[in-house]
């Protein structure tokens, strides 16, 4: 959609200035492709367990479960893990509800936790997630897969799986749309309809 | 939500809701083998109590600690206030010490009311007074949550509160209060807090036990604690305050007891998922028989327990993210 490309330095019309980046066929092979990168890297799944960050990470990890038991025909132990109570910028926001941590009963001990999450962006989101995890266990080794990674890191964090790496730029805004949350699957790059004072620490992947 | 926690009137179904739900994640965390977060890092709790309390300090104390904020206890006794020291200067000292949230026990009602107005710093309702304990109530209406699941139909037992209450509130549901409500600060909070969450609450009380204005409360009224409990899901015995009661309000202890005192005959009234609360101290034989506080529908424990997660939930919310814009 060509059309849609914003043109630099003009002020933009709306949030009907989005356009599609992944479509639902291209979310499905993305993560099919994750699935077998960590079948590869971990020797066939052994001791992995998929642990979602809330809200779009914990569908995602339901999928590669899914997947990679199709793939090697055993039940991959998936999760969530919140992480707001570990976020560094709780106190520029007002307090916001909780998520769900839900680790699978054999818990992470050993494990090698694989954190899975919609967008990486500035890495503090990960930071965080690590710190929670601390506080759980001590797994053998945390590796990370996303869907997109859109750049603009703050923190040395880096993704072992990725889905899609998308050039942004900042005042850009990501969102990743998910059947089971949002009705629909797609991924959509579009202009911040309104630029918060916090930055991209506070602004995450969503409008 | 208000930057202060005075009242449960001031709480709206909305906010009560995000803090139970929130009280239901935290509540997990106590399953865990470290029991803590950093989330309130840095930040100071008073807890300042002019008033003897055990179970609510330890409880504030817990919670306070388990979300990392450094925890400083003050009583009354051995304090300048048993110099003197006035409420407004007590204020001021925690003050300069940089507090940022005051949890204050008092027995003047209203004592909070006007702290508030005194520090920058918020300030929770421990209970003043026979005016209002709000936290009790929330760790009651937790409680209940998670006994009756959902918002109505039938109850699902302590095992579907792991799953789904989140969201629910307690539409429909039946709780009888019986005892001391003029003395009790609990009785108030619990009446304001469960009807905005849409339960039918009935009092049940001798009426030298009833404040004057009880026909203003969001509830009914009885004096036949026998005709209320087959309609009841929910019975909270409210403790006899004796260090209150400065006149006669009832013939003898045994009298009241026999009237309204829930005894193991009159629990065999109850429906068969009703489930029997109280908010402690119990006095065991006067307003409840020992063999019904330690039979299997008493949520006393539970309580107990649920008050930690549900006072971290309060301090989390009012503490855990930017000063609301005023």
């Amino acid at each position: 959609m060509p059309a849609a490309g914003p043109a630099p330095g003009r002020p933009e019309p709306g949030p009907a200035d989005r356009k599609t980046v992944l479509e639902p066929e291209e979310i499905r092979r993305a993560l099919t492709r994750i699935a077998h990168e960590i079948l590869e890297r971990t020797d066939g799944g052994a001791g992995v367990v998929l642990l979602g960050i809330p809200t779009r990470g914990v569908p995602l990890a339901q999928r590669l479960a899914g997947r990679i038991e199709q793939v090697e025909g055993r039940p991959v132990p998936h999760g969530s893990l919140d992480i707001t109570m570990y976020r560094d910028d709780l106190r520029l926001r007002p307090a916001r509800a909780l998520g769900r941590t839900e680790v699978p009963p054999g818990g992470i001990d050993g494990m090698v936790v694989v954190l899975v999450d919609d967008v990486l962006y500035s890495g503090r989101t990960v930071r965080a997630a690590l710190d929670a995890l601390n506080d759980l266990g001590r797994p053998r080794a945390v590796q990370l897969a996303v869907l997109i990674d859109r750049g603009h890191r703050e923190l040395p964090v880096r993704a072992d799986y990725v889905g899609k790496n998308l050039p942004t730029a900042k005042q850009e805004v990501v969102r990743v749309m998910l059947a089971e949350v949002d009705g629909e699957d797609s991924v959509m790059l579009g202009r911040a309809a309104d630029q918060r004072p916090g930055g991209p620490a506070g602004a995450r992947s969503h409008p | 939500m208000n930057r202060h926690l005075i009242s449960a009137g001031d709480l709206t179904r909305d906010d009560a809701l995000l803090i139970l739900d929130t009280a239901d994640e935290l509540a997990r965390i106590s399953d865990r083998p470290i029991k803590k977060l950093p989330t309130l890092r840095g930040r100071t709790v008073v807890n300042l109590f002019f008033e003897d309390s055990t179970r609510t300090r330890i409880s504030f104390e817990a919670a306070a600690k388990r979300l990392s904020a450094d925890v400083i206890n003050f009583s009354a006794k051995g304090s300048s206030v048993a110099k003197g020291e006035s409420l407004k200067d007590t204020a001021l000292t925690l003050e300069a010490m940089g507090a940022d949230a005051v949890i204050v026990r008092h027995s003047a009602s209203g004592a909070p009311q006007r702290l508030a107005g005194w520090v920058r710093g918020t300030v929770v309702n421990a209970g003043d007074g026979a005016h209002e304990h709000p936290t009790q109530a929330l760790l009651d209406a937790f409680t209940i949550r998670r006994h009756f699941g959902r918002s109505s139909g039938p109850p699902a037992g302590p095992e579907a509160a792991r799953t789904g209450t989140a969201g629910s509130a307690l539409d429909g549901l039946r709780v009888t209060i019986v005892g001391d409500v003029l003395h009790s600060r609990v009785a108030r909070s619990n009446v304001l807090l469960l009807h905005t969450l849409g339960a039918d609450v009935t009092l049940v009380a001798p009426p030298t036990l009833l404040p004057v204005a009880v026909g203003s409360w969001p509830c009914s009224v009885s004096y036949d604690f026998d005709a209320a409990l087959p309609k009841s899901d929910v019975v909270m015995m409210l403790r006899v305050q004796q260090e209150r009661m400065n006149a006669a309000y009832f013939p003898s202890v045994r009298e009241y007891s026999r009237r309204y005192g829930l005894d193991v005959a009159r629990m065999a009234q109850l429906p068969d998922q009703a489930i029997v609360m109280h908010p402690g101290p119990m006095n065991r034989g006067v307003e409840i028989a020992a063999r019904v506080a330690d039979s299997a529908r008493s949520t006393i424990v539970e309580q107990v327990a649920n008050g930690v997660s549900v006072r971290m939930a309060v301090l989390y919310l009012l503490l855990g993210g930017a000063e609301a814009e005023s």
